[in-house]
């Protein structure tokens, strides 16, 4: 339940819209034709670059536009573990939760450099700064929502349900 | 104690006497949509996963529209496995290339005020203009549904923007959404409703609702509302369904808003939005000029019947640039045949305009029409990110289909109101 995720960081602006990190011309392909055209547009070197444990830092309105859940699909399968930023687009939010993905929104992110390194304990909303030895704090999820991004996302959450309901009828 | 619109559909959903922002809620769903791009081909190998059905097949519509009609192998097996997964699920509401989904859903008359209804799609908040609560999830939180019949929400404030005045001739929903981006930015919304008031929007079409619902998307709302009025339930009879009792789905005369906002309606401008976003618009006059290879007509927000004629009021006795293509993609097969039956259609391709099948088309880069490098459009769409519409270095400009049948005659951004006299009423 209290698991820390410790990683190099990508920092990213404002607006980065879901057709910049699931373009739709590759929507209809592979995820991993998709996920290498992830973010092409604004950083033509993430895909290939992006190592597995690294966290994206972004800005205001992360993931806003579409409700394809591919936009975070394709940052898991990159092997992001946690996106940290000012805010979020709602129904982006709700999708990299839904996949395991830690999602926590803060306004203390101004001093974190690309390739600084970070460690999140979402459980209390610590943000480590590991290069300037500071701490910066996230905002919390509300407990349901840690507890199913602990279990891995929905589905894992889903399958928990009806095995109890399955319990249940027995 | 007063409750806004929103509130009172949240809680009757949740089924408790009322709610608060900000609270955590399992509402029960009375709707769910889902289109070929985010329904069956995402939701199936989850439900597969799960070894479980649909909760109930009668509440759940599914419709053909970001691929139809297929271009190539990939295309046709997505098509393919809707169309059998909609089969073997029992799914009677299945529309399979009749037109784009928040359009087929009010046409077919599956929206009433005071529903809790989700959408599989970003622009569900089309759906708001018929005063129920509707609002674009992704596909796992869709397949969780469709296990479940439920889905959580955080309990959003509602911002009211209060729109009065008369729009002038050639200013329609559209130039007020984007006015509305332009101002509030695409956080504006920050995820909670929009519910619109006015004198403006009383006056408003149930299509012109729609596009200021859809496009409330793009102001990072949750979803926009309109309460229902006589406007309301005239459509609603029309299709054949009943509105029900819409004086249970008002909010109440002293509900509590986050905040309020103001637009004269009397002196907005037709806007453009510059690339790329929606919240980089300003009036047409600030951005007129701009060479434009193609002109598009088509999305949910922009290809209605109402869209094709404000289009149609522009090029009669006009001819499209030499320079540029005109693409027009009618929103629904039932769109296409009013406008065939009305002339409308034999306006727009006697003035050059190519016709194309109805579906969401190059909106979103899944269709035809999309752009080449370094290519402009202007387009009635709804989003004009970088590289939506195509190639990563093309750029797109919104604006009303007014605007973009101005633009495709002279091949410039232009100013639609120049076109607009009064021997061309619609």
């Amino acid at each position: 339940m209290s698991s820390t995720i410790t990683g190099k960081v990508w920092v990213f602006g404002d607006d980065i819209d879901t057709d910049v990190l699931a373009p739709g011309l590759y929507m209809k392909g592979s995820l991993e034709l998709l996920a290498s055209h992830c973010l092409e547009s604004v950083d033509s070197d993430f895909a290939s670059s992006v190592a597995e444990g690294e966290i994206v830092i972004a800005g205001e309105n992360f993931g806003i536009g579409s409700s394809r859940e591919q936009a975070a699909q394709v940052l898991k399968h990159l092997g992001i573990k946690a996106i940290i930023a000012k805010s979020f687009g709602g129904i982006f939010f709700r999708n990299a939760l839904n996949y395991g993905l830690v999602a926590l929104t803060s306004d203390e992110l101004g001093q974190i450099k690309p390739g600084d390194r970070v460690s999140i304990k979402a459980a209390t909303g610590e943000l480590i700064h590991i290069d300037e030895n500071t701490q910066l704090n996230c905002d919390l999820l509300p407990p349901g929502l840690l507890n199913m991004v602990e279990a891995g996302g929905l589905v894992p959450h889903l399958q928990q349900i009806l095995s109890q309901q399955a319990e249940k009828g027995k | 104690m007063s409750a806004t619109l929103a509130e009172k559909i949240i809680a009757r959903a949740a089924g408790i006497d009322r709610v608060s922002p900000g609270e955590i809620v399992t509402c029960a769903v009375d709707l769910a949509m889902m289109h070929d791009s985010g329904g069956p081909r995402r939701v199936k190998p989850i439900l597969e996963q799960l070894q479980t059905k649909v909760w109930s097949p009668d509440k759940v519509v599914v419709v053909t529209d970001h691929y139809v009609p297929a271009v190539d192998a990939d295309s046709a097996a997505i098509l393919d496995l809707a169309r059998k997964w909609a089969s073997q699920n029992n799914i009677e509401h299945f529309y399979d290339m009749q037109g784009i989904c928040h359009v087929v859903l009010p046409e077919r008359g599956h929206l009433r005020p005071g529903m809790f209804v989700v959408g599989g799609d970003s622009h569900s908040p089309t759906g708001g203009a018929f005063g129920c609560f509707m609002f674009g999830i992704g596909a796992t939180d869709m397949a969780g549904v469709l296990v479940t019949g439920e889905t959580w929400i955080r309990v959003p404030e509602t911002i009211r923007i209060d729109i009065n005045g008369a729009l002038g001739d050639g200013v329609v929903a559209k130039d007020i959404i984007l006015h509305l981006c332009a101002r509030l930015g695409m956080g504006g919304g920050d995820y909670q409703v929009i519910e619109y008031t006015g004198e403006t929007i009383a006056s408003l079409s149930m299509q012109e609702r729609m596009t200021l619902t859809n496009m409330t998307a793009e102001l990072g709302a949750m979803t926009g509302l309109i309460a229902a009025d006589n406007t309301t339930t005239d459509y609603i009879r029309n299709t054949g369904s009943d509105p029900g009792d819409i004086k249970r789905w008002q909010g109440d005369q002293n509900a509590v808003y986050r905040e309020t906002h103001r637009v004269n309606a009397d002196k907005l401008e037709p806007h453009v939005a510059a690339p790329h976003s929606p919240a980089n618009s300003a009036p047409v006059s600030e951005i007129s000029g701009e060479p434009v290879q193609q002109a598009y007509i088509g999305a949910c927000t922009g290809a209605k019947l109402e869209d094709l004629k404000m289009a149609a009021r522009v090029l009669k006795d006009n001819q499209v640039a030499r320079t540029t293509r005109l693409l027009i993609a009618p929103a629904s097969t039932r769109t296409t045949a009013a406008a065939a039956a009305d002339g409308t259609l034999a306006t727009l391709t006697e003035a050059g305009a190519i016709l194309m099948p109805s579906g969401c088309g190059a909106c979103a880069g899944y269709g035809a029409g999309v752009l080449a490098e370094n290519e402009t459009c202007i387009s009635s769409t709804a989003r004009n990110f970088k590289g939506r519409m195509g190639a990563a270095s093309s750029n797109v400009y919104l604006g009303s289909p007014y605007t973009v049948a101005a633009s495709a005659i002279t091949g410039r951004i232009s100013d639609p109101r120049e076109f607009l006299n009064e021997d061309k009423q619609s």
